[in-house]
């Protein structure tokens, strides 16, 4: 059922420890997101998964077992840090990596042709890399990454560089891979791309793993408790309505009114209701469910309670 | 393996493919030829034509037009009956064909004065002047020992020349023929081949490292291979870009040279055979044979002709040569390629090279710089030593090969050079797995130090 297990990874550097008893479950056929901040141990952990580097301690299995050498044919990576042979023409580059990743010639041409169709780019075939624009090359770069069709795609910070019209075109070709039942996991800062297309997430911070799971539970699980109440009538009797066992925290004049409280104590939407009711007319209830920015702001900082910014959905 | 192969390919053809490699490849046989060629085409061409009149204020029975013979096609004697001022500026005027007045004074030898002068318009050069003044000198010894009683022709007969052959006796009492300056031009060529070697394509893979690592290729690559085969692939790959280099630029110079050497001397209705070192050229340094690899000795032996190099060249032991050439070339290249890969890794880019760089350059150069003395002394502690430590032999022992070196020596160096290639490509594996992750980091010794014991699969 899981692809990919990474248990009790550690990584140790000569002045820090880069992985701390990291793990890590990926499912198969799953977007899943790795998640933290900068210098929080993510590339070391994607790193060992693609081999380049071993852990100290701590296994990586795939596939049900243990990985092997032989699995990178299987694995496609795009690293955050990358880049092609600038003198080296784009096709002949395409196809020496993909050799490496074991295609025979013919094969690695055949399906470079095909997906140099797709992404329109045909005529680039003999340009050097230095002749191409950035975006050009990051589209060459994730070709190559998928060029083998691997089960696993690994893209560290797959959107950074990319201008939002090739982003588009990276994001669909992902879920179209997701669709073909390929797994991939990618790391990102960017929380809004984790929202859209991740299933699962983990979030890596100072070296560890402090959360994991499916996003729609992580963001049920961090309700900060607070809710948006819409309603008609005048704030006076109404702040005085919340005296006991509530927290306003924003109010908005309007048709209707807005007011964000939290709940405190034991108090629950019924008693928030029972409140209010015989102040204002309750035109709307519902539950601030936070995103995966405030989620992760709140963990990363430290701070017990989400941060009352930049509410969403 | 085979995707060490794949590397070792394209590291192969995308240098082979560049027009810079064979301008790089071609240009210097056809400077070297060139210049050589035109050096031996004017050495062969200094006859240009002198006249000289000549003003004698001395003994006129003893220098007069019958003694003082023609060079032929040369320089020409003339007496003129014209005192010194006067021969000098008939000389000078622009319609006179003489270009020279030599002049002797009356005091040449009862005053003690032992001078003779040349005036001249053109510049003789100095094969023209030493010819003159050898002209002056052999009418003076003929006079002398005439004067003396004694037969000229008894003195040249009695005048006997030896050749000095020298052999090397090798271990089991067998004779070696050797000509030492042959023995010290292979050596030190093959050294100097070497050390080029080592020092342009270690370089080249040096740079290659870095170029994978600036250019973020190189992530993506040890996704699919290990940095080991990158590195061994790159180095292998390089290597061979160099074998092909040597070997075409070793074809190129003979086919030039043969060339050169028709067309230079067919002109000039002379064949190699016939070839002397003339001792006027041969003083001016000018080495008459380079063209064909066989190198002659100005000064001493100066009279010997070219077919004896070419017995004492043919007597080496040229299956010891040969492979003590390609092993040393073969893994002092490995040895170090591997080293420079290292140093690649652990910088972002060149300028930084250098303080990794130092104590891998002065073994190298002073292996080069110490040829020079083992050259004189094949056989003494510092061509012994030098030819045994690992980092300089590869230079230093190729200058000894010619001149025989025990077989143990050779052994027990070739032994330590293996040995070294192993240690070191591990160690450089090590810091090179390591260092081409690392970004934007000065990197000191203590930190490469770390990096050999960091744990990777």
């Amino acid at each position: 059922m899981h692809l990919l297990v990474c248990e009790d990874i550690v990584k140790k550097y000569s002045n820090h420890l880069a992985l701390d008893r990291v793990s890590i479950h990926v499912p198969r056929g799953c977007v899943y997101g790795l998640l933290g901040p900068n210098g929080a141990g993510k590339t070391s952990l994607i790193r060992i998964i693609n081999q380049i580097t071993g852990p100290d301690s701590g296994n990586v299995m795939f596939d049900g077992r243990k990985i092997v050498a032989d699995d990178t044919a299987r694995v496609g990576y795009l690293p955050e840090e990358r880049g092609l042979y600038k003198k080296m023409k784009v096709g002949e580059q395409a196809v020496y990596l993909g050799r490496l990743k074991g295609l025979s010639k013919a094969e690695a041409r055949k399906r470079l042709k095909e997906w140099f169709e797709k992404f329109e780019m045909t005529a680039w075939w003999d340009k050097k890399i230095e002749e191409l624009s950035k975006g050009m090359q990051q589209k060459v770069q994730f070709i190559v990454t998928l060029l083998h069709d691997p089960e696993l795609l690994i893209l560290d910070e797959p959107f950074s560089g990319f201008d939002p019209i090739n982003a588009n075109l990276i994001k669909n070709e992902l879920l179209e891979q997701k669709k073909r039942g390929k797994t991939i996991i990618f790391s990102t800062h960017n929380m809004s791309s984790v929202e859209e297309l991740c299933d699962e997430i983990a979030l890596i911070h100072k070296s560890k793993t402090i959360l994991e799971g499916n996003v729609n539970e992580v963001r049920q699980a961090h309700k900060p408790g607070i809710f948006e109440l819409e309603f008609k009538g005048n704030f006076m009797g109404f702040t005085n309505a919340l005296w006991t066992g509530f927290e306003l925290l924003e109010k908005t004049e309007g048709k209707p009114n807005k007011a964000r409280i939290r709940l405190l104590g034991k108090s629950t939407p019924n008693d928030l209701l029972a409140a209010v009711l015989p102040v204002a007319e309750v035109v709307g209830l519902r539950e601030i469910i936070p995103g995966m920015n405030e989620i992760f702001i709140s963990l990363v900082s430290g701070k017990t309670e989400a941060a009352p910014v930049n509410f969403t959905e | 393996m085979g995707k060490t192969r794949i590397i070792i390919q394209r590291e192969y053809l995308s240098r082979v493919k560049k027009p810079s490699f064979w301008v790089m490849t071609i240009l210097p046989p056809f400077l070297i030829i060139g210049f050589s060629a035109i050096v031996i085409w004017l050495a062969l061409s200094e006859k240009s034509v002198s006249r000289v009149a000549v003003v004698n204020e001395w003994n006129d029975s003893l220098i007069n037009e019958r003694t003082l013979i023609d060079d032929k096609d040369h320089i020409y004697y003339d007496v003129v009956p014209l005192g010194r001022e006067e021969a000098i500026k008939m000389m000078s005027e622009k319609s006179s064909d003489y270009t020279a007045v030599l002049y002797i004074p009356a005091n040449l030898i009862e005053g003690g004065g032992r001078q003779i002068h040349l005036y001249f318009k053109k510049t003789p050069g100095m094969v023209a002047e030493e010819r003159i003044k050898s002209n002056i000198e052999r009418i003076l010894y003929q006079n002398q020992l005439e004067y003396n009683g004694i037969d000229l022709k008894k003195v040249e007969a009695s005048r006997i020349k030896v050749n000095l052959l020298s052999r090397k006796v090798d271990e089991s009492g067998k004779e070696v023929e050797t000509k030492t300056g042959i023995n010290m031009a292979l050596g030190f060529g093959m050294a100097i081949l070497i050390y080029m070697f080592i020092f342009l394509y270690g370089v080249q893979v040096m740079r290659g490292v870095i170029e994978e690592k600036v250019n973020r290729i190189v992530e993506i690559i040890v996704s699919s291979v290990r940095p080991f085969q990158l590195m061994l692939g790159k180095i292998i790959g390089i290597g061979m870009v160099g074998l092909t280099q040597i070997v075409l630029m070793i074809a190129f110079t003979f086919g030039l040279g043969i060339f050169a050497q028709n067309f230079v001397l067919s002109s000039k209705n002379i064949t190699p055979e016939t070839i002397k070192v003339d001792p006027g050229i041969a003083k001016m340094g000018v080495n008459m044979n380079t063209l064909e690899g066989k190198v002659v000795q100005s000064g001493s032996a100066s009279n010997i002709p070219v077919q004896e190099y070419i017995h004492a060249f043919l007597n080496l032991d040229f299956v010891t040569i040969i492979i003590s050439f390609v092993f040393y070339f073969l893994f002092g290249y490995l040895l170090y390629a591997s080293l420079f890969a290292a140093v690649g890794s652990a910088v972002d880019n060149e300028t930084d090279t250098q303080q990794f760089l130092l104590p891998l350059t002065i073994p190298l150069i002073l292996g080069f710089v110490a040829s020079q003395f083992i050259m004189q002394d094949p056989e003494g502690p510092v061509g012994f030593w030098m030819s045994i430590f690992p980092l300089t032999s590869p230079v230093a022992m190729l200058v000894r090969i010619p001149f025989g070196v025990p077989l143990w020596q050779l052994l027990l160096s070739m032994g330590l050079l293996a040995l070294t290639f192993v240690f070191t490509t591990w160690l450089a594996g090590k810091i090179y797995r390591t260092g081409i992750l690392m970004y934007g980091k000065k990197v000191s010794w203590k930190e490469l130090g770390k990096w050999l014991f960091y744990k990777n699969h």
